[in-house]
Parts: structure tokens; C-alpha cells; sequence
């Protein structure tokens, strides 16, 4: 049936319109370049190694303790866990600066933990200011993210399994080794690549802890070539520069250790054989303590800045909420598109997988969906103005263009989400759907619906909060009546009043989070996540 | 899944909510993001200006000075606007070289520059001095000179900004280029062990200093008025450093071959006349080009007043812009 292949084919077509337009646009404004040259100069090859070697450290420095956070929270049931992983969605959805300033209110100079240094009689310790700084804040964008991504790997253990490694008096370190970890390394690649894809093309966060020049990214070179050399041919060499690392490093990890959907089953974390013994209590407990301290401190800081402000005249002004409201329509837009196309997506890479057998290309098609998050938005929208300027409106389709953007960055979570109950939905009832004769609008109505709706609603809830926080694109397109959340919060910021941009913060913080459960609860269901 | 369906048609309800046109002539105006906001000078300006025209003022907000240019060279001949508000002097002998800017045809002989005005096609609005801004409670005894701050007390930090990304950071690298000329390098090389970071933007660093990140940072000799004046403290200050102190110039330009020229051409009278100047001082926190309406407010009185204002041609910016930026970049990064 080459139906079931259409829906990717078509979601695969926009995303080769939209990024492949952009560089042509890019392209041909640019005009011819001298390869050679560009990837010999000293300058490149300075900027590449350290992108990559800060892109490796942060990556390590975000899933590695990610892994002991999620077992931990996998093993434990306690009041607040549902909460702190509401909390968890935060970091990543916030404006890198909001984040940056909460993360500095913690480690800074004049930050707690040098007052509490000073408390004790120890000299202040300036560490923020270099590569530890990038990979402090780095960690905490992406820690609770790779957590939230890997906590599905133990719902997807059945029952019978902890039920025979009890019989078997498995330990702790016995569980990891023959249950965890090979189930694990199945989905690491693919969520080390997303963390690893954002620490890449990180640019804020770079130039403000990275203390100086000498640490720069790709991302920052490419900035400079669009913005104050006018030089697009070199930004096209940048751009596919990051590309082509991004790629070979994303197929290079997933060649080395093939990503298999997982199965999630319903099952309590009692079951398992090591959740009683003590010191396995002790070190989760820490585990669990020192995360939720890493990242709840900075974001109680951004709150705590936010209500000394001036409250009362911020939630009162106007502006705000037309920009909420702005804010609100193109987060779910986005989310809703970005569902929509992963979902098309991965039912044409399921049908590849599963009815086909060429998991193959399956596997590149997530992949290149992946890769988007590499694109800058300063390419896509400089590309996509050049291409569209001459035969339409730009700034009339501008909230158009910001949606179809923002929808195209949430791609890759909707495919990570999305992506395992999918498959697995596919293994479980295709024969039965087929011997019913249960096909199109009907199957995806009483088969597929009523299952997938708690990972749809994740997927959604997350690509919507992400869209929520955005500023890089909405600020390539804005005009005066598109001002959203984060672009108000910086203008407050620009107009000096970092008192009422301090509540702006609040007010976007508490707004993700809002969304996030609304859309989880509302579209996924109630229910254990 | 009719919740998936719902939440589609409100999604696209609140968009529509957002969208608006009219028909009246427009006059199509890019600039940067903090003119245009609720607390820049755009709502007063626009205000004053359409009840004069019988127009409607279309603001595009892009970034910054640096996007607005970015965005011409982009569109070229096949720009929407009829007129350019917020490049600054360093962007200007580049504006001027796309052949897109017409000339102003204005008498700017009454302007009050610190500075000559002869530039036939741009139009200052308003005009700052970067300055080092610091924390009175922090530090005693600022630098006095750009040479005090180079060769001062490595342990107290200054926040900058990245020419790369910034204005105030390209103004900066300017201010050393001119007071050091060649030995800027070796200038850069001793001050950077004083550097505590250098932000993406202003915002940034600006963020970091009233967070006590550091007690000095880039910025303007008007930014203490802002405190002053909304904050009622006087605990942030400008050094008066003996050297002088840079520039930025701002200006804003009309489109040749624009549909709207004679209303463009009517704006930049306007632009330097009270209505619209009235404004810069306390929603800009700049200084205005012309007289404003009772004088200066009293505040900026305490402002620090440079002995000597610092400024290179613009085409002296746009010739050696990069070679500066590749030094400086290597001088700070050893």
C-alpha cells in the first residue's frame, strides 16, 4: 500500500521545502564561495574544535547524571514527583537569558553559593566566567530534559521481567547491567544527539558565561557573517558546516548502536527487587536531592526576582496580555503542527519498520527530521526572506512563517515522544486492525487515538511550551503588532526596567508550565505519567 | 480527540485576534525593537506625527541597528520601507553605499551636535556617550581614564559586550581603537584579565551588573539617569574618563523611489522638532539633537559631561570594521 508512505513523504516534502528553500535562498544571494579557503582558514578550524569539544563536555555533563536522575525517579514514588517533573520542563523553555540570569544568581560572583562561602568564612569563587560556566548552564537546559526523555526507557521493563529478577534476587548493579543498561543504550544516542544538536548551535549562553572571544561557536561566526559582515556566502558555509558535523556525529552514534523503539507497560516501580535496600535509598535519595536542588535553585531565583518586582504593575498592563494571548496562538499552532507532521512522519518510517522491513530508512528519515535542530533560525529566516520577499508579504505572512518555524524546531521531540508508542502500536495491533478490516479514519479513532493520546499530549504540551520561549525566530519577523512574551520581556529589559522584565519572567514561566498541564492533562488524560 | 480538533480552532481564533490593516496612506518605518515597544518613544511619536499627516505609521521592529541594515541589503531595490530609523554612524557609510537612502534636503546647520553634521543623506535623532557605569556602593574609586581601567586592578571585574553582537560592544572597541590607535592590541591585552565576560548584547550585560555580578559595566553616561529619575537612586554612576568619550550618533534616512517620499521627507523635519525629541531624553535615555520642550530634565544635570567627544568617520568604521574586530578578537583571546 503506497498510501500508508504518502503522509511522511508529504511532512518530509515541507521540511525539504522549508530548510531546503531557505539555503537556496541563501545560496543564491550568496554566489559562488571558495570552499578550500573557508575550511583551512585558522579561524574555522579554532571555532569548530571548540564547538565541538564544549558540545561533547555538555552533552556528557547533561545525560550522563540524567541516567542516575531518571533511575532514581523510576524507582521512587514520593509527594511532588509529578510536580517536579512539570518543573524539570521549565529550563529549556525558558529565554536563554532569564535562564542564564537565574543560573548566575546561584553560581555567580555575588550568587548564594558564594554567600554561603562568604557565610563560612571562605573567600567568594569566581568559576562561572569560562568553559565550566557554559557547561553549568548548559547542564542545567538539558538535564531535565534528557531526564524527562529517559524516563519512558523503565515503564517500558514488563512486569514479568521484575517479577523473574526477584525470583532471581537480582541486586541493584545486577538490574542495571542486565535490564537497564540494554535498553538504555538503545535510546541514548538518539536523546544524547538532541542535547548534543543544542549545546552545538548554543550561542547566548557561550558568549555570556564563555568570558571572552577565544570561546565562540560556529553559531556566533555565523551570526557575525549575516548580521554585521553582510557576507551570506560564508553564512552558508557556516551553516552547512555545522549541518555536515551534526549529521555525521547523529548517524555516526546511531550506526554504533541501532535505536529500537520501546515498548512502554504499565507497571509500578515497587515491582522492582532493589527498591528496598537501603543504600540504594540513600543513593537515590542524594541523586534526587542534588538534581532538584541544580535545577529548582536557579529557577527559584528567577521567581524570587520576579515577585520583589513590580507585580501589580506588570499583570495590570495591557500589553502583557495581548502578548500572552499572541504568545498563546502561536505556541499552539506550532505544537499542533509540529504533532501533526512528526505524526505523519513516523506512520510512514512505521510502515517502512514494521510491514517493509527496512528500518534503514526509517531510521534516516527520524534522523533528518532530528538534524533541523541544527539549523539556525537565523538561517531558515534569512534563507526564507530571501526566497519569499520577491512574491510575497513578508512582514503579513511573518506570524505564519514564526509558526511553520517553530513547528519545524519542535519536530525532533515529537519524534522522540511520539516515536516508541507508535511503533509499538504497529507491533501489537496490525493484525488485528487488518483481519478486522479496521483502516484510515476509523483505525485512528478507536485504535490508535485512545492509546496514543498520553504521548500525543506530551509531544504537544512540549512542542507548544518550547514555542511558548521562543525569541530568535519571532524577533528575525517581528512587526509592532506581533510582539509575543519573550519579545515584551526583552523590550522591558532594553528600556532598563529589569525589575518589571523580572516579573515578565514570571509571567512566562508560570504560562509554560500552565500550558504544559493543561495540554498534558487535556488532550493526554489523567493518569500516571 | 475532538480536544485536539478544539484546541486547533482556538489557536487559530487567538491568532486572528492579533492581525489588523488599514487603507489610509502608510508610512512604512523599520527600526529597532525598543523604539517601537510601549516604553521606547514610538507610541508618543506616532501619536504626535499621524495627527500632523493624515497618515498611518506602519513600525517594522527588527533587532537592532545591525538587523536593520541586514534587511535592506537583503531586499535591496525591493524594500517596503520608505524610511530607515536607528542605524547609528558605524552602519551609515554601508547604508550609503547601497545606493537605497535618498538625500534629507534638511538645514541641519541649528542642530546641537557636540559634533559637525555634514552627512546630506542621514538625519541624527539623538546622540549618547558610551560610558563605563558602576556601582558607587562597590566601588569607591573608578577608573578616571580608558588608560586607568586598562591598567587598573584586574580583581575588579567589567561586564562588556561583543563587538560581534553588539552596539555598545562595537562602540567600545572603537573608543580603545581611537584613544590606543595602533597599539590597541597590546591595549586589549592588558585589560583583559579585567573583562568578566563579554555578553551577546547590552541586555545581557546590563542584567549581570544590577545583579552585582561585577561593579562596572559598558554602557551609557545617560544610564544613570534612568535610575535617577524612575528609580529615585543615585547608587549607579558614570566615570568621566580624561581621554573623552566615544559616540553613537543616531540617525534615520528615507528610500529613494519610495511611493511615500514626500511623507518620509515630512517625518525627518518632524524628527527633529520638540514633538518628536521631547520624548528622547526620558524614553530613549539619550540625548536630544535639538531644544526640547522646558530644557533637559533637571536629573541629567548630575550626568557625567565628556571633556572631549570621540568619533571616526563612518567610512573609516566600514574600511577597517573587520581587521579591528579580527584584532581585538585575538588580543583578548590569548
Amino acid at each position: 500500500m503506497i498510501r500508508r508512505l504518502v503522509p511522511g513523504a508529504l511532512t518530509f516534502l515541507l521540511l525539504g521545502l522549508v530548510i531546503g528553500g531557505a539555503f537556496a535562498g541563501l545560496l543564491r544571494a550568496a554566489g559562488t564561495a571558495d570552499y578550500g579557503a573557508f575550511l583551512e582558514s585558522r579561524y574555522t578550524q579554532r571555532i569548530v574544535t571548540f564547538t565541538v569539544w564544549q558540545a561533547l563536555l555538555s552533552t556528557l555533563l547533561s545525560v550522563g547524571p540524567a541516567i542516575l536522575v531518571a533511575r532514581a525517579l523510576a524507582r521512587r514514588v514520593f509527594p511532588g514527583r509529578a510536580l517536579l517533573l512539570r518543573l524539570f520542563g521549565l529550563p529549556l523553555v525558558l529565554p536563554t537569558l532569564v535562564g542564564i540570569l537565574g543560573v548566575v544568581a546561584i553560581c555567580g560572583q555575588s550568587g548564594l553559593f558564594n554567600r554561603l562561602l562568604a557565610g563560612l568564612g571562605i573567600a567568594p569563587h569566581q568559576f562561572l566566567y569560562s568553559l565550566p560556566g557554559i557547561l553549568i548552564a548548559h547542564a542545567f537546559f538539558n538535564l531535565p530534559l534528557a531526564t524527562r526523555l529517559l524516563l519512558p526507557v523503565w515503564s517500558a521493563i514488563p512486569g514479568e521481567t521484575w517479577r523473574l529478577a526477584t525470583q532471581l534476587g537480582m541486586r541493584s548493579r545486577h538490574v542495571f547491567r542486565l535490564i537497564e543498561w540494554p535498553l538504555l543504550r538503545q535510546v541514548l544516542p538518539g536523546i544524547a544527539g538532541i542535547v548534543f544538536m543544542l549545546c552545538f548551535t548554543s550561542f547566548a549562553v557561550v558568549l555570556t558565561l564563555g568570558g571572552g572571544p577565544a570561546n565562540s561557536t560556529i553559531e556566533v561566526a555565523l551570526y557575525q557573517a549575516v548580521r554585521f559582515e553582510f557576507d551570506l556566502g560564508k553564512a552558508v558555509q557556516f551553516a552547512l558546516l555545522q549541518v555536515a558535523i551534526c549529521g555525521l556525529l547523529v548517524a555516526a552514534g546511531q550506526r554504533l548502536v541501532p535505536d529500537v523503539p520501546l515498548t512502554p507497560t504499565a507497571q509500578r516501580p515497587q515491582d522492582r527487587p532493589d527498591v528496598a535496600a537501603w543504600g540504594g535509598r540513600i543513593v537515590d535519595a542524594a541523586v534526587l536531592l542534588a538534581a532538584a536542588a541544580f535545577v529548582l535553585l536557579p529557577l527559584g531565583a528567577v521567581l524570587r526576582n520576579g515577585l520583589a518586582g513590580p507585580v501589580g504593575a506588570v499583570i495590570a498592563d495591557r500589553a502583557l496580555w495581548l502578548a500572552v494571548a499572541r504568545s498563546l496562538g502561536v505556541a499552539v499552532a506550532a505544537g499542533l503542527l509540529a504533532t501533526a507532521a512528526g505524526w505523519c512522519l513516523l506512520l510512514t518510517s512505521r510502515e517502512l519498520r514494521l510491514r517493509r522491513y527496512r528500518p534503514r530508512p526509517a531510521a534516516a528519515l527520524e534522523t533528518i527530521a532530528s538534524l533541523v535542530l541544527v539549523v539556525s533560525p537565523l538561517v531558515i529566516g534569512t534563507g526564507l526572506f530571501v526566497l519569499l520577499s520577491p512574491v510575497a508579504d513578508v512582514f503579513a505572512i511573518g506570524l505564519v512563517l514564526v509558526i511553520a518555524i517553530n513547528a519545524i524546531m519542535g519536530l525532533p521531540y515529537v519524534v522522540r515522544t511520539l516515536g516508541p508508542p507508535l511503533m509499538r502500536m504497529g507491533e501489537q495491533h496490525d493484525r488485528l486492525c487488518a483481519s478486522l478490516g479496521i483502516a484510515g479514519w476509523n483505525r485512528l479513532r478507536l485504535v490508535e487515538w485512545p492509546l496514543l493520546r498520553r504521548p500525543v499530549g506530551t509531544a504537544l504540551a512540549l512542542t507548544a511550551a518550547l514555542a511558548v520561549g521562543d525569541l530568535g525566530v519571532i524577533a528575525l519577523f517581528g512587526t509592532q503588532g506581533t510582539t509575543t512574551l519573550p519579545l515584551l520581556l526583552y523590550q522591558r529589559m532594553a528600556a532598563y526596567q529589569l525589575d518589571a522584565a523580572a516579573v515578565t519572567a514570571v509571567v512566562l514561566a508560570a504560562l509554560c508550565f500552565g500550558l504544559f498541564a493543561v495540554i498534558e492533562r487535556g488532550v493526554g488524560g489523567r493518569g500516571q505519567h | 480527540m475532538h480536544r485536539f480538533l478544539l484546541l486547533l480552532a482556538l489557536s487559530l481564533g487567538l491568532l486572528s485576534a492579533g492581525a489588523a490593516s488599514a487603507e489610509t496612506p502608510t508610512l512604512t518605518i523599520y527600526t529597532y525593537n525598543s523604539f517601537t515597544s510601549e516604553w521606547g518613544p514610538g507610541p508618543a511619536v506616532t501619536k504626535a506625527f499621524e495627527a500632523t499627516c493624515a497618515c498611518k505609521i506602519d513600525w517594522v521592529a527588527l533587532e537592532d541597528g545591525a538587523a536593520l541594515l541586514s534587511r535592506l541589503l537583503l531586499e535591496g531595490k525591493n524594500t517596503k520601507a520608505d524610511l530607515v530609523l536607528g542605524l547609528d554612524t558605524s552602519l551609515t557609510a554601508e547604508a550609503t553605499a547601497t545606493g537605497l537612502f535618498a538625500p534629507h534636503s534638511l538645514d541641519l546647520k541649528n542642530l546641537k551636535l557636540p559634533i559637525a553634521w555634514a552627512d546630506p543623506v542621514f538625519v541624527p535623532f539623538d546622540y549618547g556617550y558610551f560610558a563605563v557605569v558602576y556601582d558607587k556602593t562597590k566601588l569607591p574609586n573608578p577608573p578616571t581614564s580608558l588608560k586607568e581601567l586598562v591598567e587598573g586592578d584586574p580583581s575588579q571585574k567589567i561586564l562588556l559586550e561583543d563587538p560581534r553582537s553588539s552596539t555598545p560592544g562595537l562602540g567600545f572597541m572603537l573608543w580603545i581603537k581611537e584613544v590606543y590607535g595602533d597599539k590597541a592590541g597590546e591595549a586589549w591585552t592588558r585589560l583583559a584579565p579585567r573583562i568578566l565576560t563579554t555578553s551577546k548584547g547590552w541586555s545581557e550585560a546590563y542584567g549581570l551588573f544590577t545583579q552585582g555580578e561585577a561593579p562596572m559595566v559598558l554602557s551609557y553616561t545617560t544610564s544613570p539617569a534612568y535610575h535617577i529619575i524612575e528609580e529615585k537612586t543615585d547608587k549607579y554612576a558614570a566615570a568621566p574618563f580624561a581621554e573623552g568619550h566615544y559616540m553613537q550618533v543616531e540617525v534615520a534616512g528615507r528610500i529613494a523611489g519610495s511611493p511615500h517620499g514626500d511623507l518620509a521627507g515630512k517625518f525627518l523635519a518632524f524628527m527633529i522638532t520638540p514633538a518628536f525629541q521631547d520624548q528622547i531624553p526620558t524614553t530613549n535615555w539619550m540625548y536630544p539633537v535639538s531644544d526640547v520642550t522646558g530644557g533637559l530634565p533637571k536629573e541629567f544635570g548630575q550626568l557625567v559631561q565628556p571633556a572631549k567627544s570621540l568619533l571616526f568617520a563612518p567610512e573609516e568604521v566600514a574600511a577597517h570594521r573587520k581587521q579591528w574586530i579580527d584584532e581585538w578578537s585575538q588580543a583578548t583571546s590569548q
